[in-house]
C-alpha cells in the first residue's frame, strides 16, 4: 500500500458529520492524471473538499506518502499540495501577478516579502501558463478563461507535488480547455506532478485522465483506466442517461435519435453519411441507414442516430438477405438519400439499390437534400419570424389598451382599467 | 509566442510593479505630511492662537508662557495623540472587520460592535461608580472588549445564518440600536450627576483626554498593531477565500480567532475612551486603498493606520472649531465626512459589476 503517492482508505466523506459518500478506497501513483466524473450534486467536490482538509472526514484516512494529511501541520501540506478552486473570488485592486505570486506563500518570511528567486518563479509560472500580457492587469478586469489560467499559474508557482483542480475547465472556451489541459499533462508527465480533478466533459476525461473515478449515488462507481471506465453502458449507467449517447469510439455525445416511422432512407459509406444523419437528427426526422459495413464510420452514428440499420458483413459482398431487407425498408420510405457511396466490388448490389430507388422516383442527391434542408430551415426562420412579429405587434396593442385606459379599442383591459386606476387614486 | 514578444510583457508588469512602488511613496510620504501639518494645525488652533514659533518652542523646549504650556500640554497634546491614535486603531479595526466578513462596508460601528461595546462601558461605568467612585481606564478597554465580543458573537452566529452580506449588515444594524436602546435606558436611569459626562461620551468625543489615557492608548493599541502587521502575510493569504488561505498553509481557525480579537480589541480601546465613532472604519480603509491601488495587507496597513490618524485629527480639529465656543460630536463631523464615501463606494461597486 505504500507503493502508492497518494492514497484514500476507507474514506467517508459529508459535511457536518453526514455523509455523502461512503468506503472511498483509492491508490494514485505519483504522476498520474485522476479525474473524477460523476452525474451533478454525486459529491465530486465533497471529495475533492475532503483531500485538501477543508472539511473533516468522518471516517477512514488520507495518505499522502507516507503522511497522514490530516495529521500534518497546514504549512507543510502546503508545500506539496495547491488547489485549484471553483468559488468565486472577491479580490480588489489585485493585479494578476499578484495573485500568482500568493502561490509563493509557503516559501517567504514571516512579512510575506517575496525574494529575487520568488519573483523568478512567478514570472516562470506566469510564462508557464502563457499569461504575460495579462500580468500586470487587475484580476477583476480579466475574464473567467484568463483567471483560471491565472489561478492554474498560482497553483504552479506553489511548487506543489500534487495539485487538486475543481472543475477547471468549467468557465472556459474549447481553446482555453484544450491549453489548460495539455498544461497539466505536461505537468504530469515532465514533472511527475500528481493531478487530480474532476471534470464535467466526459469527452475531455476520457483523453486526458490515465485513471478515472466515477462517483455515483453514496459511493464509487469505479475506479479505472479510462479504457474499463468508458463504456457505453457504463457510462449510461453512471449519469442515468435514457435519452442519449454516449459514443465511446469517438468519445462524443449524441442527442437521442428521432422517435416515428422513418420515411427516409440514407445510404452512404464511408463517412460521407454522418452530415446527413446530423442533419436528419436536427430536423427530428426518423431515418433508416442503409447498407452498411459493420466496420464502417458511419455504421458507428448511425448505430446511435438511425431507426435502424441494414448492415453487411464486413469485407464480404452485400448479401441477397440484406440487399432484400434494404428494398422491402426503401418501400416505406418516400425519399432515399444518396450521401455518397463509392461501389466497388463487394457491393455492387448498393448500386441496385441506388437504382431501384431512381426507377421509383424516391431518389434525392446530397445536393437535392441540402438544399432542401436549407429551404426547410429557411421556411422555418421565416414562420418563426412572422410569429414573433404577430405577438410583438399584439404585445403592442394590448400595451396600448391598458395606456389610454379609457379608449374602446382596449377591450378586455380597457374595460378593466378605469377601475383598478380609480381604486389605485 | 516568440521570444522577441515575450521579453517586453514580462517586462511590462515589472515596470507596472515599479509604478506601484512609486506610488506607495508618495501616498505615505503625503500621509506624513499631512500628519505633522495637522498636529501643528491642531495645537496651534483653539480659543487660544498660538503661533507656531511658540509651539515647537513650547513642545520641544518647554519655554513659553505658562498659560500656553498648561493648553498645550494639558489639553490639546494629549487630545491630539488620542485623536491620532484611536483614529488609526479605528481605521485598522475596519479594515480587520473588512478582511474577516469578505465585505468593505463592514466595519465597528455599522456591525454593532461599537454600540455593544458602548453599552457595557455605560452599565460597568453607572456600577462601579456608584460603588466604588473611580474607574481605570483599563477597567473601561476590558469593558468596552466585553462588548465587543459580545456583538461580534452575535453577528458570528448571525452569519452562519445568512450568507448574503446585506442581511448580515442589517442585522449588525439592528445589533446597534438595540444595544443603544440599552445604554440609553441604563443612562435614564443613572445618578444626575454621571448623566452629563456619559451622555456626552455616548455620542463620542475626543475632549478631556488626559497623559495617563495616551499612555494607556500607547500600550494597548501599539501591541496590537505590532500584532496586526506580523499577521499581514495570513491576512493576505486569508483575502483570498478561507480555502485557499488554508491551502497556502494558515490555520484558519486560530487565524479568525485571532483576527476578530485584535480587531475587538481595538475598536473596543476607541469606545472605551472616545464612544462609538462611526465611519471611519469604512471610508479610510476604503480611500487609503483607492489611493494605494493596491490591498495589500503590508502596505495598506501602516498606511491605514496613518490615514485614519489624519482623518480623524481633522475631524476633531472642526469638531473644536466648527461651532466654537460649542463643540460637536466628532461622529457627527465622520459621519458628514465619511457617509458620503461609503455611498459612493456602493454605487462605484454596482457599476463596476
Amino acid at each position: 500500500m505504500s507503493d502508492y503517492y497518494f492514497s484514500m482508505q476507507g474514506l467517508t466523506v459529508g459535511y457536518s458529520g453526514k455523509p455523502v459518500i461512503r468506503d472511498i478506497n483509492i491508490d494514485i501513483n505519483k504522476g498520474d492524471i485522476v479525474t473524477l466524473i460523476g452525474p451533478n450534486g454525486a459529491g465530486k467536490s465533497t471529495i475533492l473538499k475532503s483531500i485538501t482538509r477543508q472539511l473533516a472526514l468522518i471516517e477512514g484516512k488520507v495518505f499522502f506518502d507516507t503522511d497522514d494529511i490530516h495529521k500534518m501541520s497546514y504549512k507543510s501540506l502546503s508545500s506539496k499540495m495547491a488547489v485549484v478552486l471553483t468559488e468565486r473570488l472577491h479580490l480588489e485592486l489585485m493585479t494578476c501577478h499578484d495573485i500568482v505570486a500568493t502561490g509563493r506563500y509557503p516559501y517567504t518570511g514571516r512579512l510575506g516579502i517575496l525574494s529575487r528567486e520568488d519573483e523568478q518563479k512567478v514570472d516562470d509560472a506566469i510564462h508557464a501558463v502563457h499569461a504575460e500580457e495579462i500580468g500586470g492587469k487587475d484580476f477583476n478586469a480579466i475574464s473567467d478563461g484568463q483567471r483560471q489560467r491565472i489561478l492554474l499559474a498560482r497553483a504552479i508557482c506553489q511548487e506543489p507535488d500534487i495539485i487538486i483542480l475543481d472543475e477547471p475547465t468549467s468557465f472556459l472556451d474549447v481553446k482555453y480547455k484544450l491549453e489548460l489541459l495539455s498544461i497539466l499533462r505536461g505537468m504530469a508527465k515532465k514533472n511527475g506532478i500528481t493531478v487530480i480533478t474532476s471534470l464535467h466533459e466526459i469527452d475531455l476525461a476520457e483523453k486526458f485522465a490515465d485513471k478515472v473515478i466515477c462517483v455515483k449515488g453514496d459511493h464509487i462507481f469505479r475506479y479505472g483506466r479510462p479504457e474499463d471506465i468508458f463504456k457505453e453502458d457504463l457510462i449510461k449507467e453512471l449519469y442515468d442517461i435514457d435519452n442519449g449517447y454516449f459514443d465511446t469510439l469517438f468519445g462524443s455525445i449524441e442527442l437521442p435519435k428521432p422517435e416515428g416511422e422513418p420515411h427516409t432512407m440514407v445510404i452512404s459509406s464511408g463517412g460521407s453519411g454522418m452530415p446527413v444523419f446530423r442533419k436528419l437528427q436536427r430536423e427530428s426526422r426518423p431515418f433508416i441507414a442503409a447498407v452498411l459495413y459493420e466496420n464502417d464510420m458511419d455504421y458507428e452514428l448511425a448505430r446511435l442516430l438511425a431507426d435502424h440499420v441494414v448492415t453487411a458483413e464486413p469485407f464480404e459482398e452485400v448479401s441477397e438477405e440484406a440487399y432484400q431487407k434494404a428494398l422491402k425498408d426503401m418501400e416505406a420510405c418516400d425519399t432515399v438519400i444518396d450521401a455518397g457511396v463509392k461501389i466497388g466490388t463487394m457491393n455492387r448490389r448498393v448500386a441496385d439499390l441506388l437504382e431501384a430507388a431512381r426507377e421509383a422516383g424516391k431518389l434525392q442527391s446530397l445536393q437535392e437534400f441540402e438544399g432542401d434542408f436549407e429551404s426547410r430551415a429557411e421556411a422555418l426562420r421565416a414562420e418563426t419570424m412572422a410569429r414573433a412579429e404577430a405577438k410583438a405587434e399584439a404585445e403592442r396593442a394590448a400595451g396600448r389598451g391598458s395606456d389610454d385606459a379609457g379608449s374602446d379599442d382596449g377591450g378586455i383591459f380597457g374595460g378593466g382599467e378605469p377601475g383598478s386606476v380609480a381604486a389605485g387614486e | 509566442m516568440s521570444n522577441t514578444t515575450q521579453a517586453p510583457e514580462a517586462h511590462d508588469f515589472h515596470y507596472e510593479n515599479f509604478k506601484r512602488r512609486s506610488r506607495y511613496i508618495a501616498v505615505f510620504t503625503a500621509f506624513i505630511v499631512a500628519f505633522f501639518f495637522i498636529i501643528i494645525l491642531n495645537v496651534n488652533t483653539g480659543n487660544v492662537n498660538i503661533p507656531v514659533r511658540d509651539i515647537l518652542r513650547i513642545i520641544f523646549a518647554r519655554k513659553g508662557t505658562e498659560q500656553n504650556i498648561d493648553i498645550i500640554w494639558r489639553i490639546r497634546l494629549p487630545r491630539i495623540l488620542m485623536a491620532a491614535m484611536l483614529g488609526g486603531a479605528l481605521s485598522v479595526s475596519g479594515f480587520l472587520l473588512q478582511t474577516f466578513f469578505r465585505n468593505p462596508i463592514a466595519g465597528p460601528f455599522v456591525l454593532g460592535i461599537s454600540s455593544g461595546a458602548k453599552m457595557v462601558v455605560a452599565i460597568t461605568l453607572i456600577i462601579v461608580v456608584s460603588r466604588i467612585g473611580t474607574v481605570t481606564s483599563v477597567i473601561l478597554i476590558l469593558a468596552a472588549f466585553v462588548g465587543s465580543l459580545i456583538s461580534t458573537a452575535f453577528i458570528l452566529a448571525v452569519s452562519k445564518r445568512v450568507h448574503q452580506m446585506s442581511s448580515l449588515l442589517v442585522a449588525g444594524i439592528m445589533i446597534g440600536y438595540i444595544c443603544s436602546a440599552i445604554t440609553d435606558f441604563v443612562i435614564t436611569f443613572a445618578e444626575d450627576s454621571e448623566i452629563a459626562n456619559l451622555t456626552n461620551w455616548s455620542l463620542g468625543s475626543f475632549s478631556g483626554m488626559n497623559w495617563d489615557n495616551v499612555k494607556t492608548t500607547f500600550v494597548v493599541v501599539g501591541i496590537s498593531l505590532v500584532l496586526v502587521f506580523l499577521m499581514s502575510k495570513p491576512i493576505g493569504a486569508f483575502q483570498m477565500g478561507e480555502a485557499y488561505a488554508q491551502s497556502m498553509g494558515v490555520n484558519v481557525k486560530l487565524f479568525r480567532i485571532a483576527l476578530i480579537t485584535l480587531s475587538s480589541i481595538l475598536s473596543a480601546t476607541v469606545t472605551a475612551y472616545a464612544g462609538p465613532i462611526s465611519f471611519v472604519g469604512i471610508a479610510v480603509p476604503f480611500l487609503v486603498k483607492q489611493a494605494l491601488k493596491t490591498s495589500r495587507p503590508l502596505i495598506v496597513l501602516p498606511a491605514t493606520f496613518l490615514g485614519g490618524a489624519v482623518f480623524c485629527m481633522a475631524c476633531d480639529l472642526i469638531a473644536r472649531m466648527a461651532l466654537a465656543p460649542m463643540e460637536m460630536n466628532i461622529s457627527t463631523v465622520t459621519s458628514i465626512f465619511g457617509a458620503p464615501v461609503v455611498i459612493f463606494m456602493m454605487v462605484s461597486k454596482r457599476g463596476r459589476r
